[in-house]
Protein backbone atom coordinates (compact mmCIF):
# COMPACT_ATOMS: atom_id res chain seq x y z
CA UNK A 1 0.00 0.00 0.00
CA UNK A 2 1.29 3.19 -0.83
CA UNK A 3 0.62 6.68 1.25
CA UNK A 4 -3.15 7.20 0.72
CA UNK A 5 -3.25 10.18 -1.08
CA UNK A 6 -6.24 9.11 -3.17
CA UNK A 7 -8.78 11.65 -3.61
CA UNK A 8 -6.20 14.32 -2.50
CA UNK A 9 -5.89 17.38 -5.39
CA UNK A 10 -2.17 18.68 -5.21
CA UNK A 11 -3.06 21.65 -7.48
CA UNK A 12 -1.71 23.69 -8.49
CA UNK A 13 0.47 21.80 -10.51
CA UNK A 14 3.10 23.34 -12.81
CA UNK A 15 4.54 21.01 -15.91
CA UNK A 16 8.34 21.55 -16.95
CA UNK A 17 7.50 21.62 -20.87
CA UNK A 18 11.63 21.21 -21.54
CA UNK A 19 13.51 18.42 -19.67
CA UNK A 20 15.27 19.11 -16.79
CA UNK A 21 19.16 18.41 -16.54
CA UNK A 22 19.99 16.79 -13.42
CA UNK A 23 23.91 17.08 -12.45
CA UNK A 24 23.93 13.44 -13.17
CA UNK A 25 23.58 14.39 -16.57
CA UNK A 26 20.06 12.47 -16.85
CA UNK A 27 17.38 14.45 -18.32
CA UNK A 28 13.61 14.25 -16.61
CA UNK A 29 11.03 14.59 -18.75
CA UNK A 30 7.76 15.89 -18.10
CA UNK A 31 8.66 16.62 -14.53
CA UNK A 32 5.91 18.07 -12.07
CA UNK A 33 5.72 20.09 -9.38
CA UNK A 34 3.21 20.54 -6.51
CA UNK A 35 3.21 23.94 -4.90
CA UNK A 36 1.17 26.25 -2.90
CA UNK A 37 1.19 30.05 -2.52
CA UNK A 38 -0.35 32.27 0.37
CA UNK A 39 -0.76 36.12 -0.20
CA UNK A 40 -0.79 38.33 -3.40
CA UNK A 41 2.26 38.83 -5.76
CA UNK A 42 2.91 42.54 -6.08
CA UNK A 43 2.78 44.52 -9.53
CA UNK A 44 6.47 45.08 -8.99
CA UNK A 45 6.65 40.85 -8.76
CA UNK A 46 9.43 41.89 -5.73
CA UNK A 47 7.65 40.20 -2.83
CA UNK A 48 8.15 36.77 -2.99
CA UNK A 49 9.69 34.23 -0.62
CA UNK A 50 10.53 31.01 -1.54
CA UNK A 51 10.14 28.79 1.76
CA UNK A 52 11.97 25.64 0.95
CA UNK A 53 10.77 22.52 3.12
CA UNK A 54 12.89 20.32 5.28
CA UNK A 55 13.66 16.34 4.44
CA UNK A 56 10.33 15.03 5.16
CA UNK A 57 8.38 18.38 5.07
CA UNK A 58 6.20 19.22 2.36
CA UNK A 59 4.38 22.76 0.90
CA UNK A 60 1.96 22.97 3.24
CA UNK A 61 3.23 25.56 5.03
CA UNK A 62 0.19 27.36 6.19
CA UNK A 63 -3.60 26.16 6.63
CA UNK A 64 -4.39 22.73 6.54
CA UNK A 65 -2.32 19.78 5.81
CA UNK A 66 -5.04 17.73 3.18
CA UNK A 67 -3.00 14.60 4.06
CA UNK A 68 -2.31 14.76 7.68
CA UNK A 69 -5.43 16.77 8.31
CA UNK A 70 -3.48 18.92 10.43
CA UNK A 71 -2.10 22.59 10.73
CA UNK A 72 0.71 23.11 8.15
CA UNK A 73 4.52 22.94 9.82
CA UNK A 74 5.26 26.33 9.80
CA UNK A 75 1.13 27.71 10.16
CA UNK A 76 2.63 29.84 13.27
CA UNK A 77 4.92 31.85 11.18
CA UNK A 78 3.00 32.11 8.13
CA UNK A 79 -0.23 33.96 7.77
CA UNK A 80 -1.07 37.75 8.16
CA UNK A 81 -0.08 39.63 10.26
CA UNK A 82 2.99 36.77 11.22
CA UNK A 83 6.49 36.82 10.45
CA UNK A 84 6.02 36.15 6.60
CA UNK A 85 3.43 38.29 6.39
CA UNK A 86 1.07 37.40 3.74
CA UNK A 87 -0.40 40.66 3.57
CA UNK A 88 2.65 41.79 2.42
CA UNK A 89 4.79 39.05 0.97
CA UNK A 90 4.26 36.16 -1.44
CA UNK A 91 5.19 33.28 0.04
CA UNK A 92 5.66 29.92 -2.39
CA UNK A 93 6.11 26.65 -0.90
CA UNK A 94 6.74 23.77 -3.16
CA UNK A 95 6.92 20.34 -2.73
CA UNK A 96 11.07 19.31 -3.89
CA UNK A 97 11.84 16.91 -6.38
CA UNK A 98 11.70 13.52 -5.26
CA UNK A 99 8.59 14.24 -2.54
CA UNK A 100 5.75 12.49 -2.67
CA UNK A 101 3.14 14.76 -2.34
CA UNK A 102 2.28 15.60 -6.04
CA UNK A 103 6.12 16.64 -7.60
CA UNK A 104 8.06 14.18 -9.64
CA UNK A 105 9.55 11.27 -7.96
CA UNK A 106 10.16 7.84 -7.40
CA UNK A 107 5.99 7.04 -6.45
CA UNK A 108 4.83 8.83 -9.85
CA UNK A 109 4.65 7.47 -13.19
CA UNK A 110 7.71 7.17 -15.84
CA UNK A 111 5.95 8.77 -18.94
CA UNK A 112 8.19 6.22 -20.78
CA UNK A 113 6.79 3.11 -19.32
CA UNK A 114 3.48 3.61 -18.19
CA UNK A 115 4.32 2.16 -14.42
CA UNK A 116 5.59 4.00 -11.50
CA UNK A 117 9.41 4.92 -11.23
CA UNK A 118 10.13 3.44 -8.12
CA UNK A 119 13.72 2.68 -7.99
CA UNK A 120 14.87 3.50 -11.38
CA UNK A 121 14.15 7.10 -10.75
CA UNK A 122 17.52 8.65 -11.59
CA UNK A 123 18.87 9.64 -8.48
CA UNK A 124 19.26 14.08 -7.72
CA UNK A 125 20.66 16.24 -5.83
CA UNK A 126 19.90 19.33 -3.66
CA UNK A 127 20.81 21.68 -6.81
CA UNK A 128 18.56 19.60 -8.61
CA UNK A 129 15.63 20.02 -6.47
CA UNK A 130 16.68 24.41 -6.77
CA UNK A 131 16.65 24.20 -10.37
CA UNK A 132 12.80 23.28 -10.33
CA UNK A 133 12.32 25.65 -8.10
CA UNK A 134 13.77 27.94 -10.25
CA UNK A 135 11.25 26.79 -13.51
CA UNK A 136 8.62 27.39 -11.08
CA UNK A 137 9.40 31.18 -10.39
CA UNK A 138 10.23 31.42 -14.07
CA UNK A 139 6.78 29.71 -14.55
CA UNK A 140 5.12 32.42 -11.91
CA UNK A 141 6.67 35.82 -13.66
CA UNK A 142 9.46 36.11 -11.25
CA UNK A 143 12.79 37.06 -11.98
CA UNK A 144 13.83 37.92 -8.40
CA UNK A 145 12.30 35.65 -5.03
CA UNK A 146 12.55 38.86 -2.03
CA UNK A 147 13.92 35.84 -0.04
CA UNK A 148 14.49 31.96 -0.14
CA UNK A 149 14.68 30.86 3.50
CA UNK A 150 14.89 27.20 4.67
CA UNK A 151 15.85 24.64 7.54
CA UNK A 152 17.78 21.70 7.60
CA UNK A 153 17.69 20.43 4.03
CA UNK A 154 16.04 23.51 3.06
CA UNK A 155 18.55 25.45 4.17
CA UNK A 156 20.99 23.59 2.16
CA UNK A 157 18.73 24.65 -0.77
CA UNK A 158 18.69 28.51 0.78
CA UNK A 159 22.26 28.27 0.12
CA UNK A 160 22.27 26.44 -3.17
CA UNK A 161 19.55 28.91 -4.62
CA UNK A 162 21.95 32.02 -3.23
CA UNK A 163 24.92 30.25 -4.92
CA UNK A 164 24.46 29.10 -8.41
CA UNK A 165 21.69 31.47 -9.05
CA UNK A 166 22.23 34.71 -6.82
CA UNK A 167 21.11 37.13 -9.09
CA UNK A 168 17.45 35.62 -8.55
CA UNK A 169 17.46 36.07 -4.71
CA UNK A 170 17.83 38.89 -2.80
CA UNK A 171 18.14 37.75 0.86
CA UNK A 172 18.78 34.06 1.50
CA UNK A 173 18.37 32.68 4.80
CA UNK A 174 19.64 28.84 5.54
CA UNK A 175 18.71 28.05 9.74
CA UNK A 176 20.18 24.89 10.99
CA UNK A 177 22.28 24.43 8.01
CA UNK A 178 25.39 23.51 6.47
CA UNK A 179 27.42 23.96 3.50
CA UNK A 180 27.90 19.95 3.64
CA UNK A 181 26.75 16.74 4.99
CA UNK A 182 28.84 15.35 7.54
CA UNK A 183 30.07 12.04 7.93
CA UNK A 184 28.28 11.66 11.09
CA UNK A 185 24.92 12.91 8.82
CA UNK A 186 25.38 10.64 5.78
CA UNK A 187 26.10 7.92 8.32
CA UNK A 188 22.81 8.31 10.67
CA UNK A 189 21.09 8.21 6.96
CA UNK A 190 22.61 4.95 6.04
CA UNK A 191 21.44 3.52 9.00
CA UNK A 192 18.06 4.28 7.61
CA UNK A 193 18.05 3.71 4.34
CA UNK A 194 19.46 -0.05 5.48
CA UNK A 195 16.57 -0.20 7.75
CA UNK A 196 13.78 0.38 4.59
CA UNK A 197 16.36 -2.12 2.77
CA UNK A 198 15.90 -5.11 5.04
CA UNK A 199 12.15 -5.22 5.23
CA UNK A 200 10.91 -8.06 4.06
CA UNK A 201 7.98 -5.65 2.62
CA UNK A 202 11.06 -3.52 0.18
CA UNK A 203 10.97 -5.95 -2.66
CA UNK A 204 14.06 -4.06 -4.14
CA UNK A 205 11.73 -0.78 -3.77
CA UNK A 206 9.12 -2.44 -5.73
CA UNK A 207 6.74 -2.76 -3.32
CA UNK A 208 4.12 -1.16 -5.12
CA UNK A 209 3.76 -4.06 -7.17
CA UNK A 210 3.07 -6.20 -4.46
CA UNK A 211 1.01 -3.79 -2.65
CA UNK A 212 2.28 -3.88 0.32
CA UNK A 213 5.08 -1.25 1.91
CA UNK A 214 8.24 -1.49 4.10
CA UNK A 215 6.53 -0.04 7.25
CA UNK A 216 8.73 -1.43 9.67
CA UNK A 217 12.01 -0.22 8.02
CA UNK A 218 10.44 3.05 6.93
CA UNK A 219 9.00 3.94 10.62
CA UNK A 220 12.65 2.63 12.39
CA UNK A 221 14.69 4.86 10.17
CA UNK A 222 12.00 7.52 11.08
CA UNK A 223 13.18 6.87 14.62
CA UNK A 224 16.48 6.50 14.13
CA UNK A 225 16.51 10.44 12.51
CA UNK A 226 14.38 11.68 15.29
CA UNK A 227 16.26 11.19 17.62
CA UNK A 228 18.75 13.10 15.53
CA UNK A 229 16.05 15.77 15.26
CA UNK A 230 15.90 16.17 19.15
CA UNK A 231 18.65 17.14 21.94
CA UNK A 232 19.37 15.46 25.01
CA UNK A 233 17.91 17.66 27.35
CA UNK A 234 15.00 17.90 25.50
CA UNK A 235 14.19 13.28 25.56
CA UNK A 236 15.49 13.73 29.43
CA UNK A 237 13.15 16.79 30.05
CA UNK A 238 10.08 14.91 28.17
CA UNK A 239 10.69 11.62 29.05
CA UNK A 240 13.08 10.79 31.62
CA UNK A 241 12.80 6.89 33.01
CA UNK A 242 9.32 7.54 32.82
CA UNK A 243 7.29 4.24 32.69
CA UNK A 244 3.68 3.99 31.70
CA UNK A 245 0.38 3.03 33.93
CA UNK A 246 1.78 1.62 37.08
CA UNK A 247 5.68 3.09 36.93
CA UNK A 248 6.87 -0.49 37.30
CA UNK A 249 9.46 -2.69 35.38
CA UNK A 250 7.95 -5.33 33.77
CA UNK A 251 11.04 -7.38 32.52
CA UNK A 252 9.67 -7.35 29.18
CA UNK A 253 11.43 -6.67 25.72
CA UNK A 254 9.14 -4.79 24.21
CA UNK A 255 8.81 -1.04 24.28
CA UNK A 256 7.98 0.02 27.73
CA UNK A 257 9.54 3.25 28.44
CA UNK A 258 7.57 6.55 27.71
CA UNK A 259 10.30 7.29 25.66
CA UNK A 260 10.36 4.12 23.79
CA UNK A 261 6.19 4.15 23.20
CA UNK A 262 7.09 8.10 21.88
CA UNK A 263 9.62 7.25 18.70
CA UNK A 264 7.15 3.92 18.68
CA UNK A 265 4.22 6.81 17.51
CA UNK A 266 6.57 9.20 15.73
CA UNK A 267 7.22 5.98 13.26
CA UNK A 268 3.55 4.73 12.92
CA UNK A 269 2.77 8.38 12.19
CA UNK A 270 5.64 8.76 9.79
CA UNK A 271 5.04 5.87 7.61
CA UNK A 272 0.95 7.08 6.96
CA UNK A 273 2.18 10.43 5.30
CA UNK A 274 5.71 9.38 3.52
CA UNK A 275 6.59 7.29 0.80
CA UNK A 276 9.65 4.87 1.81
CA UNK A 277 11.57 5.11 -1.70
CA UNK A 278 11.16 9.54 -1.79
CA UNK A 279 12.75 9.16 1.82
CA UNK A 280 15.65 6.67 0.17
CA UNK A 281 16.44 9.34 -2.84
CA UNK A 282 16.13 12.39 -0.54
CA UNK A 283 18.72 11.29 2.20
CA UNK A 284 20.56 10.44 -0.51
CA UNK A 285 20.59 13.79 -2.14
CA UNK A 286 21.17 15.56 1.55
CA UNK A 287 24.39 13.49 1.76
CA UNK A 288 25.75 14.74 -1.86
CA UNK A 289 25.48 18.13 -0.89
CA UNK A 290 28.73 19.84 -0.68
CA UNK A 291 28.81 23.17 -1.50
CA UNK A 292 32.60 23.50 -1.82
CA UNK A 293 33.03 20.73 -3.89
CA UNK A 294 32.02 22.72 -7.10
CA UNK A 295 35.76 24.80 -5.58
CA UNK A 296 38.15 22.17 -4.36
CA UNK A 297 36.91 22.48 -0.58
CA UNK A 298 37.30 26.32 -1.08
CA UNK A 299 34.42 27.30 0.90
CA UNK A 300 35.02 31.18 0.18
CA UNK A 301 35.58 30.46 -3.37
CA UNK A 302 31.87 29.31 -3.66
CA UNK A 303 30.51 32.52 -2.47
CA UNK A 304 32.52 35.31 -4.69
CA UNK A 305 30.39 37.68 -6.18
CA UNK A 306 27.20 36.83 -4.73
CA UNK A 307 25.53 39.53 -3.82
CA UNK A 308 22.87 38.22 -1.89
CA UNK A 309 22.14 39.32 1.67
CA UNK A 310 22.00 36.25 3.92
CA UNK A 311 21.30 35.78 7.66
CA UNK A 312 22.36 31.96 9.11
CA UNK A 313 20.81 30.94 11.89
CA UNK A 314 21.92 28.52 14.18
CA UNK A 315 20.51 26.71 17.52
CA UNK A 316 22.83 26.46 20.95
CA UNK A 317 21.71 22.57 21.03
CA UNK A 318 21.33 21.20 17.87
CA UNK A 319 24.15 18.94 17.23
CA UNK A 320 22.92 17.20 14.21
CA UNK A 321 23.62 20.85 11.94
CA UNK A 322 26.00 21.87 15.20
CA UNK A 323 26.89 26.25 15.56
CA UNK A 324 30.31 25.64 14.05
CA UNK A 325 28.71 24.56 10.86
CA UNK A 326 26.84 27.45 10.12
CA UNK A 327 29.58 29.50 11.68
CA UNK A 328 32.04 27.89 8.71
CA UNK A 329 29.64 29.27 5.96
CA UNK A 330 30.06 32.84 8.06
CA UNK A 331 33.81 32.86 7.69
CA UNK A 332 33.24 32.05 4.07
CA UNK A 333 30.54 34.70 3.38
CA UNK A 334 33.02 37.24 5.49
CA UNK A 335 35.94 36.47 3.56
CA UNK A 336 34.16 37.87 0.75
CA UNK A 337 33.19 40.96 2.85
CA UNK A 338 29.48 40.11 2.15
CA UNK A 339 26.36 41.26 3.35
CA UNK A 340 25.63 38.20 6.23
CA UNK A 341 23.63 38.16 10.18
CA UNK A 342 24.35 35.45 11.43
CA UNK A 343 22.95 34.12 15.27
CA UNK A 344 22.98 31.41 17.31
CA UNK A 345 19.57 30.97 19.15
CA UNK A 346 19.90 29.76 22.43
CA UNK A 347 17.16 26.51 22.22
CA UNK A 348 16.81 23.39 24.49
CA UNK A 349 14.70 20.99 21.61
CA UNK A 350 17.76 20.50 19.04
CA UNK A 351 17.95 20.62 15.28
CA UNK A 352 13.78 20.72 15.19
CA UNK A 353 13.71 23.88 17.53
CA UNK A 354 13.20 26.02 13.81
CA UNK A 355 9.46 24.03 14.13
CA UNK A 356 8.74 25.13 17.71
CA UNK A 357 5.79 27.67 18.26
CA UNK A 358 7.41 28.91 21.70
CA UNK A 359 10.90 29.61 19.76
CA UNK A 360 10.11 33.54 19.67
CA UNK A 361 13.20 34.63 20.37
CA UNK A 362 13.79 32.77 16.47
CA UNK A 363 10.61 34.73 15.27
CA UNK A 364 11.67 37.81 16.15
CA UNK A 365 15.09 37.64 14.48
CA UNK A 366 13.33 36.35 11.59
CA UNK A 367 11.29 39.30 11.83
CA UNK A 368 13.60 41.57 12.14
CA UNK A 369 15.30 40.69 9.02
CA UNK A 370 12.53 40.31 6.48
CA UNK A 371 11.61 43.93 7.98
CA UNK A 372 15.28 45.31 7.23
CA UNK A 373 15.63 43.65 3.92
CA UNK A 374 12.53 44.86 2.70
CA UNK A 375 13.40 48.35 3.40
CA UNK A 376 17.12 47.63 1.11
CA UNK A 377 14.64 46.37 -1.24
CA UNK A 378 12.21 49.10 -0.98
CA UNK A 379 9.05 47.21 -0.68
CA UNK A 380 6.24 49.14 1.03
CA UNK A 381 5.82 48.26 4.50
CA UNK B 1 9.27 58.59 13.72
CA UNK B 2 12.27 60.40 16.03
CA UNK B 3 15.96 59.36 15.10
CA UNK B 4 17.52 57.32 17.60
CA UNK B 5 20.34 59.58 18.60
CA UNK B 6 23.05 57.73 21.06
CA UNK B 7 23.10 59.32 24.60
CA UNK B 8 27.26 58.26 25.07
CA UNK B 9 29.35 61.79 23.96
CA UNK B 10 31.84 59.56 22.52
CA UNK B 11 28.88 57.46 20.68
CA UNK B 12 27.60 61.01 19.09
CA UNK B 13 31.49 62.26 17.97
CA UNK B 14 32.02 58.87 16.21
CA UNK B 15 28.76 59.40 14.26
CA UNK B 16 30.77 63.00 13.35
CA UNK B 17 33.83 61.66 12.59
CA UNK B 18 32.25 58.69 10.07
CA UNK B 19 32.08 59.91 6.17
CA UNK B 20 28.96 59.19 4.84
CA UNK B 21 27.96 56.49 2.83
CA UNK B 22 30.81 54.00 2.88
CA UNK B 23 31.20 50.35 4.70
CA UNK B 24 31.18 50.60 8.31
CA UNK B 25 31.88 47.51 10.81
CA UNK B 26 31.52 48.20 14.02
CA UNK B 27 32.88 46.23 16.51
CA UNK B 28 31.51 45.42 19.63
CA UNK B 29 28.29 46.61 18.58
CA UNK B 30 26.20 46.14 21.29
CA UNK B 31 22.48 46.82 20.84
CA UNK B 32 22.97 48.62 17.34
CA UNK B 33 22.35 52.10 18.36
CA UNK B 34 25.22 53.51 16.92
CA UNK B 35 25.15 51.53 13.40
CA UNK B 36 21.62 52.50 13.41
CA UNK B 37 21.90 56.15 13.57
CA UNK B 38 25.04 56.25 10.72
CA UNK B 39 23.21 54.22 8.79
CA UNK B 40 20.45 56.87 9.04
CA UNK B 41 22.26 60.14 9.36
CA UNK B 42 25.35 58.90 7.43
CA UNK B 43 23.32 56.60 4.74
CA UNK B 44 26.22 54.36 5.38
CA UNK B 45 26.22 50.24 4.56
CA UNK B 46 26.67 49.82 8.09
CA UNK B 47 27.81 45.78 9.36
CA UNK B 48 28.55 44.57 13.38
CA UNK B 49 30.42 42.01 15.69
CA UNK B 50 28.73 41.43 18.72
CA UNK B 51 29.80 38.61 21.63
CA UNK B 52 26.56 38.80 23.49
CA UNK B 53 23.41 36.82 22.19
CA UNK B 54 20.66 39.05 23.56
CA UNK B 55 22.87 42.54 21.70
CA UNK B 56 22.47 40.36 18.38
CA UNK B 57 18.80 39.48 18.95
CA UNK B 58 18.20 43.33 19.06
CA UNK B 59 20.02 44.68 16.10
CA UNK B 60 18.44 42.01 14.15
CA UNK B 61 15.08 43.56 15.52
CA UNK B 62 16.50 46.93 14.22
CA UNK B 63 16.97 45.41 10.76
CA UNK B 64 20.88 45.63 11.14
CA UNK B 65 23.32 43.43 8.98
CA UNK B 66 25.57 41.83 12.41
CA UNK B 67 27.56 38.81 13.54
CA UNK B 68 27.00 36.88 16.00
CA UNK B 69 31.22 36.99 16.93
CA UNK B 70 34.21 37.27 18.63
CA UNK B 71 36.40 40.40 17.31
CA UNK B 72 39.22 38.72 18.95
CA UNK B 73 38.81 35.53 16.72
CA UNK B 74 36.69 36.87 13.92
CA UNK B 75 38.37 40.03 12.24
CA UNK B 76 41.10 37.82 10.26
CA UNK B 77 38.06 36.61 8.29
CA UNK B 78 37.45 39.92 6.38
CA UNK B 79 39.55 41.05 3.80
CA UNK B 80 41.76 43.96 3.50
CA UNK B 81 40.60 47.44 3.34
CA UNK B 82 36.75 45.96 2.90
CA UNK B 83 35.50 48.73 4.69
CA UNK B 84 35.76 52.51 4.65
CA UNK B 85 35.49 52.77 8.00
CA UNK B 86 35.67 50.40 11.18
CA UNK B 87 34.69 51.25 14.87
CA UNK B 88 36.02 49.87 18.35
CA UNK B 89 34.29 52.14 20.89
CA UNK B 90 34.81 51.31 24.20
CA UNK B 91 35.24 47.89 23.44
CA UNK B 92 38.94 47.56 23.36
CA UNK B 93 39.75 47.26 27.00
CA UNK B 94 37.78 43.91 26.38
CA UNK B 95 39.40 42.31 24.20
CA UNK B 96 41.75 39.43 25.10
CA UNK B 97 44.47 40.94 22.37
CA UNK B 98 43.90 44.54 22.17
CA UNK B 99 47.07 44.71 19.72
CA UNK B 100 46.09 41.77 17.43
CA UNK B 101 42.75 42.96 17.39
CA UNK B 102 43.81 46.90 16.68
CA UNK B 103 46.19 45.73 13.99
CA UNK B 104 43.24 43.90 12.10
CA UNK B 105 40.97 46.85 12.70
CA UNK B 106 43.80 48.68 9.97
CA UNK B 107 44.17 45.99 7.87
CA UNK B 108 40.29 45.59 7.11
CA UNK B 109 39.73 48.93 7.33
CA UNK B 110 40.78 52.38 5.50
CA UNK B 111 40.56 54.11 8.63
CA UNK B 112 39.49 53.16 12.34
CA UNK B 113 37.92 54.79 15.05
CA UNK B 114 38.91 54.04 18.29
CA UNK B 115 37.12 55.24 21.88
CA UNK B 116 38.39 53.89 24.99
CA UNK B 117 38.51 54.61 28.66
CA UNK B 118 41.53 56.63 29.88
CA UNK B 119 43.38 54.82 32.70
CA UNK B 120 46.02 57.70 33.23
CA UNK B 121 42.86 60.18 34.18
CA UNK B 122 43.74 61.98 37.50
CA UNK B 123 41.09 60.43 39.29
CA UNK B 124 42.30 57.00 38.48
CA UNK B 125 45.65 57.87 39.51
CA UNK B 126 44.62 59.09 42.57
CA UNK B 127 42.62 56.06 43.79
CA UNK B 128 45.93 54.11 42.71
CA UNK B 129 48.05 57.02 44.85
CA UNK B 130 46.03 57.83 47.86
CA UNK B 131 43.86 55.17 48.36
CA UNK B 132 45.97 52.31 47.17
CA UNK B 133 42.80 50.15 45.23
CA UNK B 134 42.87 49.44 41.46
CA UNK B 135 40.62 52.34 40.00
CA UNK B 136 37.37 51.41 38.57
CA UNK B 137 36.72 53.04 34.94
CA UNK B 138 33.31 53.87 34.28
CA UNK B 139 32.44 52.01 30.82
CA UNK B 140 29.32 51.74 29.90
CA UNK B 141 29.19 48.64 32.18
CA UNK B 142 28.26 49.41 35.64
CA UNK B 143 31.38 49.45 37.90
CA UNK B 144 32.37 46.52 39.62
CA UNK B 145 35.50 44.94 41.23
CA UNK B 146 38.72 44.48 39.50
CA UNK B 147 38.54 41.02 40.03
CA UNK B 148 34.83 40.77 38.63
CA UNK B 149 34.99 43.03 35.04
CA UNK B 150 34.97 42.70 31.15
CA UNK B 151 37.53 45.37 31.24
CA UNK B 152 40.59 43.27 30.93
CA UNK B 153 42.78 45.60 29.72
CA UNK B 154 42.96 48.82 30.29
CA UNK B 155 45.25 51.43 28.90
CA UNK B 156 46.30 54.66 29.38
CA UNK B 157 46.67 57.41 26.09
CA UNK B 158 49.97 57.03 26.41
CA UNK B 159 50.05 53.48 26.15
CA UNK B 160 47.59 53.61 23.77
CA UNK B 161 49.77 56.25 21.49
CA UNK B 162 52.79 53.99 22.00
CA UNK B 163 51.17 50.62 20.14
CA UNK B 164 49.96 52.67 17.96
CA UNK B 165 53.49 53.71 16.87
CA UNK B 166 54.93 49.92 16.82
CA UNK B 167 52.00 48.93 14.85
CA UNK B 168 53.14 51.77 12.24
CA UNK B 169 49.62 53.57 12.93
CA UNK B 170 49.03 57.16 11.94
CA UNK B 171 46.97 58.81 14.77
CA UNK B 172 45.14 61.75 12.18
CA UNK B 173 43.01 62.89 15.21
CA UNK B 174 42.42 62.68 18.54
CA UNK B 175 39.59 63.89 20.94
CA UNK B 176 39.11 63.78 24.58
CA UNK B 177 35.63 63.35 25.95
CA UNK B 178 35.21 65.01 29.41
CA UNK B 179 32.88 62.95 32.11
CA UNK B 180 29.97 65.98 31.40
CA UNK B 181 30.51 65.03 27.69
CA UNK B 182 32.48 67.97 26.89
CA UNK B 183 34.75 67.47 23.83
CA UNK B 184 38.05 68.65 23.23
CA UNK B 185 40.94 68.23 20.57
CA UNK B 186 43.18 66.18 21.49
CA UNK B 187 47.09 68.04 20.67
CA UNK B 188 50.39 65.69 20.49
CA UNK B 189 50.93 63.24 22.86
CA UNK B 190 50.98 65.42 26.11
CA UNK B 191 51.03 64.37 29.43
CA UNK B 192 48.97 66.82 30.52
CA UNK B 193 46.28 65.87 28.34
CA UNK B 194 46.04 62.65 29.48
CA UNK B 195 45.17 63.90 33.09
CA UNK B 196 42.56 65.34 31.79
CA UNK B 197 40.76 63.53 29.68
CA UNK B 198 38.32 60.53 30.54
CA UNK B 199 37.16 58.86 27.27
CA UNK B 200 39.74 59.27 24.11
CA UNK B 201 38.41 59.06 20.59
CA UNK B 202 41.23 58.54 17.66
CA UNK B 203 41.02 58.22 14.04
CA UNK B 204 43.37 56.38 12.95
CA UNK B 205 45.40 55.23 9.23
CA UNK B 206 47.80 52.86 7.83
CA UNK B 207 49.72 53.62 4.99
CA UNK B 208 49.13 50.54 2.47
CA UNK B 209 52.14 48.98 2.16
CA UNK B 210 53.17 49.08 5.70
CA UNK B 211 49.92 47.07 6.02
CA UNK B 212 50.43 43.49 8.21
CA UNK B 213 51.64 41.68 5.78
CA UNK B 214 49.88 37.64 4.97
Amino acid sequence: MEIDTAGIDFAPIFTLDTKLKLQSQVELAGAKCAYQTYGTLNAERSNAIMICHGLTGDQYVSGTNPLTGRAGWWNHVVGPGLVFDTDRYFVICANVLGGCLGTTGPSTINPDTGQPWNMNFPVFTVADMVDLQVHLIDALGIDQLFAVIGASMGGMMALDWAVRHSERVFAAVPVAASWRHTAQNIAFHEVGRRAIAADANWHDGAYREHGVKPEKGLAAARMVAHITYLSETAFQEKFGRDLPRDSKLSFVLDPEFEVERYLDHQGKTFVRRFDAASYMYLTRAMDYFDLAARHDGDLAAVFRGVGTRFLVVSFTSDWLFPTAEARTVVRALNANAADVSFIEIPADYGHDSFLIESATDFHDVLEGFLDGTARRRGLKP
Amino acid sequence: MSKPLPRRADLRLIVQLVPPGGRVLDVGCGDGTLLQTLETEKRVDGHGIEIRNHRVEACMRKGLSVIQGDADADLPDFPDRSFDSVILSQALQNMHRPREVLDQLLRIGERAIVSFPNLGHWRARLTLLCRGRMPIVETSDTPRTWYDTPNIHLCTIRDFLLMCETLGITVEEGHAVGRDGSLRRLGKVAAWDTLWTHQAVYVLTRPRRSASGE
